[in-house]
């Protein structure tokens, strides 16, 4: 029986089977933060339950935390925040808070300590946990009655998925990144697209990224419904994981952490990475994308009514009309942050574009390092002054931000806002908040141009 | 839950429903399961001062007092939040009938009772209809024959076995896999020392 990388990490972590179909799976390290971990803890003390294995577990403070101090900026996030610190204590469970220098946004942390190696299995609740597949780990987001379950069995009831393969095969176009490619995906496969499936990234784009790019696919991946992403663990895998903070107690390579040659998939998707150029999200979902040198599509006849009706929807929420290039959407604001792109790599391209150049006026620019290393890391390369003498407001500390505006980042009713993020959901930065996604290279173009603007004629400027 | 759900059926036809929207973030800044009713569809729900929105679905008789919702494609996408479906629940809502859903909020689902059966495009849209019909329609989901009747109309339903298991009999599913420890000791006894993660304090 040949498997796919799926298949045996899923068989690598299965305890036992269950009488209900299903089986539990072993968690070897599991994440949290604070605001799907509190009723998580509650719902052990109610039921007088331990915490079984303490020391496999992290909590870091990152989604409702201020960037611009260290001080909670309302007494509701800090009765969170100070709530996850007290389960923590108790517990005897590792804490990275505020102030410590290795607290961030989770998915950046996590891999930046060494704490993803090839072969694991990694929980967190958060939908975002789909970045370790850049590592050939099984990562995946669960909910809080998840984190309860694994708080004390260090495991989790688990159905095995249906297996996707997506190969992107060719050379990228100049301009274009991973945040294209799985932008692209997204639009191809559709949102929810993936829903029921664990889906493998590969082919010779997927294999010529780098590691954070990787990190960038296999994060957003949780776009297309995809319960798992995975990327089969080569050379590069295993450099990155090396050398960091944790790696050296982590050894899961009891097999090599990729599929077998003849493995199928129930699903199958080919992409020509020669064919993407730089996207922008137009719409309300990740799916409604269009090259930055495209238009607002316009409705067809052959679109099913339910197709039109979001359509008619996402363009009412986005003040934008059919057939309007993407080029002409002006915006009020720019945010470089998230666990999608938010890492020393994102910040060196979006300052190569904005070096010697100025923000638009009247445009609000804002970056939040991944990570306290990150920040640091940048300020040594001398990134913060790029930013800043650009326009930019560089934030001292690090969090989700205005990724899901959970803090005092939040975007107006109507700001239209061009943002390395992964979600351009309704209200997703603020109530009636628009957001535009891109890589972050292109939120620094669209911020100097002060519209949505193709980071391509940056680029020869610059060469 | 007695394996069945039963009651008026209300149609939320958008697609790619997401928990932001389920569940607007400025709900979620709480330590508690309780109190999220209001926040459950709330942008939907209410305008910026708090005002019902009279025209939409869940504010106007007789669906407001639906517990059973008919929904668009991918419903329930995005972040994993909990919340969204404690919110549903305690908004009175016992089942919501679509094509597909996220898995997170899937999951999240059965361990709050909130029962997701799948069906084609098609019944979906028949259902969609029947809901919307004046004076609103009652359907009956039975668990237990994975059947939806509602109108003239029987559809089969799918859903996958643990799930209807953990409906029908309201698992506690910490409680009932610790019964698996000498299982799980014999995993961990079974790792290396490089595959027990210690985290640095
Ligand atoms: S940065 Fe955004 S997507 Fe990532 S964990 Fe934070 S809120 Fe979620």
């Amino acid at each position: 029986m040949t498997r796919t990388l799926y298949d045996k990490l899923v068989d690598a972590h299965r305890v036992c089977d269950l009488p209900d179909g299903g089986m539990l799976v072993y968690v070897d390290f599991h994440i949290m933060n604070e605001y799907t971990s509190p009723q998580a803890f509650s719902g052990l003390d109610s039921k007088a339950l331990a915490v079984r294995r303490p020391e496999a577990h992290l909590a870091v403070i990152d989604h409702v935390n201020a960037t611009r101090s260290q001080e909670p900026h309302d007494a509701a996030s800090k009765l969170l925040i100070d709530n996850l610190e007290a389960n923590c204590t108790r517990h005897g469970i590792a804490f990275y808070g505020l102030g410590d220098r290795r607290q961030g946004i989770e998915h950046v942390v996590v891999p930046e300590q060494g704490l993803v190696a090839p072969g694991m299995l990694i929980a967190c609740g958060d939908s975002h946990t789909t970045t370790y597949g850049a590592f050939g780990a099984l990562g995946f987001g669960i909910g809080t009655s998840e984190v309860e379950h694994v708080l004390a069995s260090q495991t989790l009831r688990y159905k095995r998925l249906k297996t996707m393969l997506v190969e992107v095969d060719g050379h990228l176009p100049p301009g274009a990144t991973a945040k294209d490619i799985i932008m692209k995906v997204i639009n191809v496969v559709g949102a929810g697209g993936a829903n029921g499936f664990a889906v493998e990234f590969a082919g010779s784009a997927i294999r010529e990224q780098n590691m954070p790019g990787r990190m960038t696919i296999c994060n957003m991946a949780v776009e297309l419904g995809a319960r798992a992403a995975l990327i089969a663990a080569d050379a590069k895998a295993y450099r990155a994981a090396a050398g960091r903070a944790h790696s050296d107690m982590l050894h899961f390579d009891t097999e090599a952490w990729v599929s077998e040659p003849d493995a199928e998939f129930d699903q199958v998707f080919r992409i020509d990475a020669g064919d993407i150029a730089p996207l922008v999200s137009w719409g309300t979902s990740p799916d409604q994308s269009v090259p930055i040198d495209g238009a607002v599509p316009f409705a067809t006849p052959d679109m099913p009514p339910g197709a039109k009706a979001a359509l008619t929807r996402a363009l009412e929420y986005m003040g934008l009309e059919q057939g309007q290039p993407a080029q002409s959407i002006h915006i009020d604001s720019a945010f470089i942050g998230s666990c999608t792109n938010s890492r020393i790599e994102d910040l060196r391209a979006a300052a190569d574009i904005l070096r010697g150049r100025k923000v638009a006026q009247g445009v609000g620019a804002i970056v939040v390092p991944g990570s306290a290393l990150t920040r640091m890391q940048a300020e040594a390369e001398g990134l913060d002054r790029v930013f800043i003498e650009a326009g930019f407001d560089w934030r001292p500390e690090s969090g989700c931000s205005m990724c899901l505006a959970m803090n005092d980042d939040i975007a107006r009713d109507g700001e239209r806002v061009a943002s390395s993020t992964n979600r351009n959901f309704e209200g997703r930065q603020g109530r009636g908040a628009r957001t535009h996604l891109m890589s972050p290279a292109m939120v620094a173009a669209a911020a100097i141009a002060g519209h949505l603007a193709d980071v391509r004629a940056f680029q020869q400027e610059i060469s | 839950m007695p394996g069945t759900v039963t009651g008026l059926a209300a149609p939320l036809a958008l697609t790619n429903v997401d928990t932001d929207v389920i569940m607007p973030k400025r709900f979620l800044i709480t330590i508690s399961r309780e109190g999220l009713a209001d926040g459950a569809f709330a942008d939907l729900r209410f305008d910026d001062t708090g005002n019902i929105r009279p025209d939409f679905i869940l504010n106007r008789a007789p669906w407001s007092d639906a517990t059973i919702l008919v929904v668009g494609d991918n419903f329930g996408c995005g972040s994993s939040r909990e919340h969204a479906v404690w919110g549903m629940r305690q908004l009175g809502i016992d089942a919501c009938i679509g094509t597909g859903f996220a898995g997170i909020f899937y999951d999240n689902a059965r361990k709050n009772g909130l029962a997701l059966p799948v069906v084609s495009a098609e019944a979906r849209d028949a259902f969609l209809q029947l809901a919307g019909s004046e004076n609103g329609v009652g359907f009956s989901v039975d668990i237990r024959d994975r059947t939806i009747r509602a109108g003239e109309m029987t559809i089969p339903f799918s859903m996958d076995d643990a799930t209807r298991y953990a409906l029908i009999h309201g698992a506690d599913d910490t409680r009932d896999t610790l019964a698996y420890a000498d299982a799980i000791q014999a995993y961990e006894d079974g790792l290396a020392d490089g595959m027990r993660v210690s985290v640095i304090k």
